[in-house]
């Protein structure tokens, strides 16, 4: 139980500080969030492919899968994986690893998109 | 006269302002992102003990099934507008974590469903979200071949 509300804790602060970071990024350079997506999502790869990045996901759990860099990290660990049975699995790993979240967002943003209508501005 | 001294203390005063001002704003900013999205990846942590007790869900399946449910809120949130208030407000803490993704990639879509299903709502979708998952693939075959090529001559 007391595991269960460290977990919580280290998910609660180290997502914070990964969204702190964005936000510090955001308030000095003006990166618009689309870059800031990109190359956070990035950066989880990379991490990945040097194999440090699952450290922080045994850490904090969902604090370091929630953000997009925890994407970055399903992508480069599938592709780690699939390498192991061959050329195929290493080309393909890395999106069979990821899609579920691809799907996910293809199909509740269709599917949401149709049903609401825009009510602010996007820019 | 006079004006020439007006413009001059005007000139210090806004010097002061531009001081004192992006600083505590900058603060704020970090703050607001920081409990944010800390309180999204809470939310995330919940779902992913809640798919562990009781669907025995481990690994890369875990780490899908809560995205797949964060999405779906997100995209719901953003659909009745309640995600861009929270954006509004939180800045990075709404854009990094994966709510952010959908939230991308629902907004535009939203907003360009006027030119129609197809070149409106379905190309529109991937304005942002196109880019991640292009330089996702990218990378994702990048690690894949290095990976394999080190398994080859047996580095790993």
């Amino acid at each position: 139980m007391i595991e269960m509300i460290l977990m919580y804790l280290k998910a609660f602060i180290v997502g914070g500080l990964i969204c702190a970071i964005a936000q510090f990024i955001i308030n000095v350079t003006k990166l618009t969030s689309g870059k800031i997506l990109v190359y956070f999502m990035l950066s989880g790869l990379v991490l990945q492919a040097l194999g440090l990045y699952k450290y922080l996901v045994d850490f904090a759990g969902a604090g370091a899968t929630v953000p997009i860099s925890g994407f970055g990290y399903l992508l480069a660990e599938g592709a780690i994986k699939g390498a192991k049975s061959g050329l195929f699995g290493a080309i393909t790993g890395g999106l069979s690893s990821a899609s579920a979240g691809v799907t996910a967002a293809v199909l509740f943003g269709y599917l949401f998109a149709m049903i609401f209508k825009s009510k602010s501005k996007y820019n | 006269m006079t004006g020439k001294n007006n413009q001059n203390y005007n000139e210090e005063y806004l010097n002061y302002v531009k001081e004192i001002a992006p600083k505590t704003k900058h603060l704020k900013t970090l703050w607001h992102a920081f409990w944010v999205g800390g309180v999204i990846c809470l939310i995330g942590q919940f779902i992913r003990y809640s798919f562990m007790y009781w669907f025995n869900l481990y690994g890369d399946q875990l780490a899908g099934a809560t995205s797949m449910v964060l999405i779906f809120l997100a995209s719901f949130l953003t659909g009745i507008g309640v995600y861009d208030r929270i954006g509004k407000y939180a800045g990075g803490g709404s854009i990094v974590p994966i709510t952010g993704f959908a939230n991308s990639i629902v907004s535009p879509a939203m907003e360009f469903k006027s030119e129609g299903y197809i070149y409106g709502l379905a190309a529109k979708m991937f304005v942002i979200a196109g880019p991640i998952i292009v330089f996702g693939v990218i990378g994702s075959v990048c690690t894949g071949l290095i990976y394999y090529i080190l398994n080859l001559f047996s580095l790993i």
